[in-house]
């Protein structure tokens, strides 16, 4: 009957057929958000949308703005809330280890690897590598350059750990809480086109600091000049890492104020490095000191006996 | 009938202890074997316990304990600190791994990082043995040798238990703290003196 063909349901059929026949028809797909990984090394796009990923450095950057105000759905006493992270794949962290190995001028880390999924795992795991590494590396030093002394006592000194632990977590979560608000205070001052978030500068914080791992382990050498080269060669990679990822972030701002956050920047990572070389390492003339400490004791255990 | 399920409840309260403790210590002792010769089996993993991990733990910072006579020379670690980190250590890796997307539980996590410091107790139980003759360098070499078997053998060992229950491209993301872990554990093994 009439009617009751009226009443059935019709069958469109899946999406392929349908375009086969009607190749103008607009089609919307919605996607999984449990696929999306898989898209991440999607496709190559049309020619035109390359042009501004790549300025962007970015092959898919419309697909995370639009997962990026996904993400942080869930409430912060949530575990989930804390598993967005420590949503990366093995390869993502080890191009942002390349990332902050090679600064490339004009291409910013943090839209280059980061790309709005800042993670947590390269930050934290980084500074705990490289507080053992220093604490380590500097106990293997210090026993290599008082090996052949008679007065010297090999002790493993385990509580520099616990130093080096505060000194390295201390600088990867309050310098980068300090820039955020001075950054967030200039701001809301002028208008500035790249804002970064906290999450992002402590990311951008923890994976600068991993080229002071090999450092350390080479600051094993007991040569001055050895250690001082390295000092140079880590602050440069790692400082023009830094410079270059906040240079924008206040290149609006007054002239002398973004010069002066700049140099700030770059101190504070150069008082890191060379307070650790400092006083973890111990400095290699240094092997004819305790004859001489001995000796004015001496002179004034006889000068008070007498 | 009432009598019978009366029996079944109380069947483990009545029994002696000397078959209450056999029975853990069997449990314990049977993971201890699954630690020393590592296949892909879900004993560990199925019924996990603390008390493996909690002996082993114990016998390792009494071993790295060194008699403070001399007072400002001891730069070892102290009972406290080899223990904190042991078990803070082994919770932040279960940490780690479960925000990495694991499908393991936390108990099971922390049941396999401590009973795989198996190898590691035995490398000090060695160390210890090897220090009673007189130092040099063909004593250190020994023990660096024993120790870095050991530390590859807990590293196997772990990586043999854990490493499915990650998602196929984090896999390395996981062990990596694992390796750091037990690394710094036999750094401790190995500076050593009594």
């Amino acid at each position: 009957m009439a009617a009751a063909d009226d009443l059935q349901f019709e069958e469109f059929g899946d999406t392929a057929t349908s375009l086969a026949a009607n190749s103008d028809a607009t089609t919307i797909s919605i996607e999984d958000p449990g696929e999306t990984p898989k898209h991440k090394s999607g496709p190559p796009r049309s020619s035109r949308r390359e042009e501004d990923d790549e300025l962007l450095g970015n092959d898919d950057s419309d697909k995370t703005e639009l997962l990026a105000g996904q993400k942080k759905s869930s409430p912060f006493w949530t575990f989930e809330y804390y598993q967005t992270f420590f949503d990366v794949d093995t390869y993502q962290v080890f191009d942002r280890i390349k990332g902050s190995l090679l600064p490339i001028p004009g291409k910013n880390f943090v839209r280059l690897s980061i790309r709005s999924n800042p993670d947590l795992y390269g930050p934290f795991w980084i500074c705990a590598t490289l507080v053992f590494a220093i604490a380590i590396s500097g106990n293997l030093s210090n026993f290599l350059i008082h090996l052949g002394e008679k007065t010297y006592h090999y002790v493993p000194e385990f509580q520099k750990v616990s130093i080096a632990a505060t000194i390295i977590y201390a600088y990867a979560w309050l310098v980068p809480l300090a820039l955020w608000g001075f950054l967030m205070w200039r701001n809301s001052k002028v208008m500035n086109i790249v804002s970064y978030s906290f999450l992002e500068i402590v990311c951008v914080y923890g994976y600068s600091l991993f080229i002071y791992i090999p450092t350390a382990i080479l600051w094993i050498i007991p040569q001055k000049a050895v250690r001082w080269i390295l000092v140079m060669v880590a602050l440069g990679i790692s400082g023009s890492v830094l410079a270059m990822t906040f240079w924008p972030a206040v290149r609006e701002d007054n002239r002398r104020i973004a010069l002066a956050t700049i140099v700030t920047i770059v101190l504070l990572h150069m008082l890191l490095s060379v307070g650790c070389l400092a006083y973890f390492f111990d400095a290699p003339e240094m092997d004819h000191l305790p004859t001489t400490i001995a000796t004015p004791n001496q002179t004034a255990a006889a000068a008070k006996s007498s | 009938m009432k009598s019978r399920i009366r029996e079944r409840d109380s069947s483990t309260l009545n029994e002696s202890v000397q078959n209450t403790i056999m029975r853990d210590l069997k449990a314990v002792g049977k993971k201890f074997m699954h630690v020393l010769y590592p296949r892909k089996s879900n004993t560990l993993l199925r019924d996990w316990d603390l008390w493996g991990p909690l002996i082993l733990c114990v016998t390792l910072a009494l071993m790295l304990q060194r008699s403070s006579l001399d007072g400002e020379e001891d730069g070892g670690p102290q009972f406290a600190e080899v223990f904190v980190i042991v078990w803070f250590g082994a919770v932040i890796i279960t940490l780690n791994s479960k925000l990495l997307g694991g499908n393991i539980s936390f108990f099971q996590s922390l049941c396999v990082l401590g009973y795989c410091i198996l190898p590691l107790t035995v490398a000090m139980v060695i160390c210890r043995l090897v220090l009673l003759t007189e130092p040099g360098p063909v004593n250190f070499m020994i023990r660096l040798f024993v120790v870095t078997l050991m530390f590859a053998w807990s590293v196997v060992a772990s990586t043999a238990f854990l490493a499915d229950s990650q998602p196929p491209n984090r896999k390395a993301l996981a062990v990596y703290p694992v390796f750091l872990f037990y690394f710094v554990i036999s750094w401790m093994i190995l500076t050593f003196i009594p």
